[in-house]
C-alpha cells in the first residue's frame, strides 16, 4: 500500500485502487429507446414507480438502484459501510428517503449534476483510507421531479429552447471496495469482472466553482464548461498528463452546445481532446428522433452512463484509463430569480483497468 | 480595477455563448403561432356566432365562447395534449384564453400531490398569478386615468 498522497493542488492519487465491486442503472421508458438502452439493468417503463408521487418515484428508482447493485456485488445491504448519494431535488430528499429504508449510514450530498462525481470521490477516499470495506455511491434524476423542482409543471405548454437539455429519469449505484471483485455465481451476484480485469478508482481531483457569470438557466452547458475546462486542466497540471495519457474523457451532460465550448476553452489553453472527449448527455440521447435539443442532463445522466456503458467498455478492455468529469450548474430557482449567476462544478475521476490475479 | 475587468470577461463570455447557442427560427415561429393563435380564434369565433344563431345576446354569447375555450383547454391539458399544442405554436397558444386556462391546470394537476391547501390552494396560481396581479392593477390605473380625464372634461 502507497500513502495517500495528495497531488498538486487539487488532486488526490488514491493509496490503493479502489475497486468497483459492481454498478448498476434503472433508467426510464425514454432513455431505454435511446442509443444506450440495451445497456441499462432494468427500464421502468412506468414514469410513475408504482409511486403516487414524481418524489416517491425517484426515491424509489434509486433505492432499486441501490439494491441491485449490492445484490451484484453478492453483499447484503447490512455489509455496506456508508452510502454517499444524492439527486437534484431540494434537500436532496430522493436520496434520503430512498436509502433510509436500508439501514445504511448515510451521507447526503448535493452537488447538481456532478453528484456521481462527487460521491465517486468521497467514496474512493474512504476506502482507500481504509474506513470501510465496502462503500455506496448512489445519484438519481427524474425528468418530472425536476421539471417541478426546477421549471415549470409538466402540463404546461411552453417552448423549450434549442439550448435546454433534458433531464434524464436514471439512477446509477456503484459498490466500492478495497479488495477486487471476485468470481461468484451464486445467486443473483453479477460482480464487475472480467476474467482477470476489473474497473478501478485510482485517482481524482476536485472541482471549483467556477462562474463566468452566466445566468440563463436553460443553458446549461454554457454555466458547466467552463468548470469543466477548469477541472480538467487542473487533472493534468497536478498529475503532469496531456490528453494522451487516457483514452477517453467523459463528461457529464455538457450537451451540444457546452461540448463546444469546453473544445473552444480548452483550445486555449493549447490543449486538445477532440478525439478522446465524450460526453454523457449526448450518448444518453438521439438528439435527432428523441427531441432532447441539446442532450440529457441530471445527475442520473452521468450516473447511468457510468455503469452502464462506460464501466464495461473498461472492462472489455476498450479502454485502459478514462477521465470521468460529471458536471454540475449550481442553481436553484431562488437563485435564479434573484438573478444570481449559474456556477457550475465538475470533479474528475481516473477510472482504469485493472489485471488482478 | 479587477472587476471592471471581470465584467468586460464575462460580457464576451456571455456574448460568445450566445453566438454557438442555435435558436428557434423566428419567422417559422411565428408563422406557427399565428396558425395555432388563428385556429384557436376561429374555434371561438364560431362557438360565438352559434350561440347568437340560438338567440343569445352579445354579452351572453361571449360568456359562452369563453367558458367553452376555457373547458376545452383545461381538457386538453388533463389529456396531456396542450403541452404538445404550446410546443408547436408558443404564444399562439400561450396569449389566448386557452393558454391561461392551461397555466391553471396545469399548476392544479402538477400540485395536487402536496394537498388541497398547501399545494392546489398555494401553487396553483403560480404561471398564471403575475397575470392576474398586473392585469388587476393595469386596469385599475386606467380606470384612474379615466376617472381624472371624465373629471377635467376630457370626456363627456
Amino acid at each position: 500500500m502507497n500513502l495517500p498522497k495528495q497531488q498538486g493542488a487539487s488532486s488526490v492519487a488514491l493509496a490503493r485502487p479502489v475497486f468497483i465491486q459492481s454498478a448498476a442503472s434503472i433508467a426510464g421508458k425514454k432513455e431505454g429507446e435511446g442509443p444506450l438502452g440495451n445497456c441499462f439493468d432494468m427500464i421502468c417503463e412506468d414514469p410513475l414507480f408504482g409511486t403516487d408521487t414524481w418524489e416517491a418515484a425517484e426515491s424509489t428508482m434509486q433505492k432499486e438502484a441501490a439494491l441491485l447493485a449490492i445484490g451484484k456485488a453478492g453483499l447484503k445491504p447490512e455489509e455496506i459501510r456508508m452510502v454517499f448519494a444524492g439527486d437534484l431535488l431540494a434537500q436532496s430528499i430522493a436520496s434520503s428517503f430512498g436509502i433510509a429504508e436500508m439501514g445504511i449510514p448515510f451521507y447526503g450530498l448535493y452537488g447538481a449534476c456532478s453528484t456521481m462525481g462527487e460521491s465517486l470521490s468521497l467514496g474512493a477516499m474512504a476506502v482507500a483510507a481504509g474506513y470501510g470495506d465496502h462503500i455506496l455511491c448512489a445519484t438519481s434524476s427524474h425528468f418530472a421531479s425536476a421539471e417541478k423542482e426546477f421549471r415549470y409543471p409538466l402540463g404546461y405548454g411552453c417552448q423549450r429552447p434549442l439550448s435546454s437539455t433534458w433531464t434524464v429519469t436514471g439512477s446509477g449505484a456503484c459498490v466500492l471496495a478495497a479488495e477486487p471483485p471476485s468470481f461468484t455465481t451464486d445467486g443473483d451476484a453479477m460482480p464487475l469482472r472480467q476474467g482477470r480485469f476489473c474497473a478501478a478508482v485510482t485517482e481524482i481531483t476536485a472541482g471549483r466553482l467556477v462562474d463566468f457569470g452566466l445566468k440563463d438557466s436553460l443553458n446549461m452547458g454554457g454555466c458547466m464548461a467552463p468548470a469543466a475546462c477548469d477541472t480538467i486542466y487542473q487533472h493534468f497540471f497536478d498529475f503532469g498528463r496531456a490528453p494522451s495519457d487516457y483514452d477517453a474523457i467523459v463528461t457529464g451532460d455538457l450537451g451540444m452546445i457546452g461540448q463546444k465550448i469546453l473544445l473552444d476553452l480548452l483550445d486555449k489553453k493549447n490543449i486538445d481532446i477532440r478525439q478522446i472527449h465524450q460526453d454523457c448527455g449526448l450518448l444518453i440521447f438521439d438528439s435527432h428522433t428523441q427531441d432532447t435539443h441539446s442532450g440529457g442532463s441530471g445527475c442520473g445522466c452521468a450516473a447511468v452512463v457510468l455503469c452502464a456503458h462506460l464501466l464495461p467498455n473498461i472492462l472489455s478492455g476498450k479502454w485502459k484509463r478514462i477521465l470521468f468529469v460529471p458536471t454540475g450548474a449550481m442553481l436553484s430557482k431562488v437563485s435564479f430569480n434573484e438573478g444570481t449567476p449559474v456556477a457550475g462544478i465538475a470533479h474528475a475521476v481516473v477510472i482504469e483497468q485493472k489485471q488482478v490475479s | 480595477m479587477a472587476t471592471e475587468q471581470q465584467k468586460q470577461k464575462q460580457k464576451e463570455y456571455e456574448k460568445y455563448v450566445k453566438e454557438i447557442t442555435p435558436t428557434h427560427s423566428l419567422p417559422l415561429n411565428m408563422a406557427k403561432a399565428f396558425l395555432t393563435g388563428g385556429l384557436i380564434c376561429v374555434i371561438g369565433q364560431w362557438i360565438l356566432n352559434f350561440a347568437k344563431n340560438r338567440g343569445l345576446d352579445q354579452e351572453m354569447a361571449g360568456s359562452w365562447c369563453s367558458l367553452i375555450l376555457i373547458l376545452l383547454s383545461v381538457i386538453l391539458t388533463g389529456l396531456n395534449l396542450y403541452p404538445k399544442i404550446g410546443k408547436f405554436g408558443g404564444a399562439g397558444a400561450l396569449v389566448p384564453i386557452t393558454g391561461f386556462a392551461n397555466s391553471v391546470a396545469a399548476s392544479a394537476i402538477e400540485y395536487k400531490a402536496e394537498g388541497q391547501v398547501f399545494g392546489i390552494g398555494c401553487k396553483i396560481f403560480t404561471i398564471a398569478g403575475p397575470v392576474i396581479l398586473y392585469g388587476i392593477m393595469s386596469s385599475w390605473f386606467l380606470g384612474l386615468i379615466y376617472y381624472i380625464l371624465k373629471a377635467i372634461g376630457v370626456f363627456v
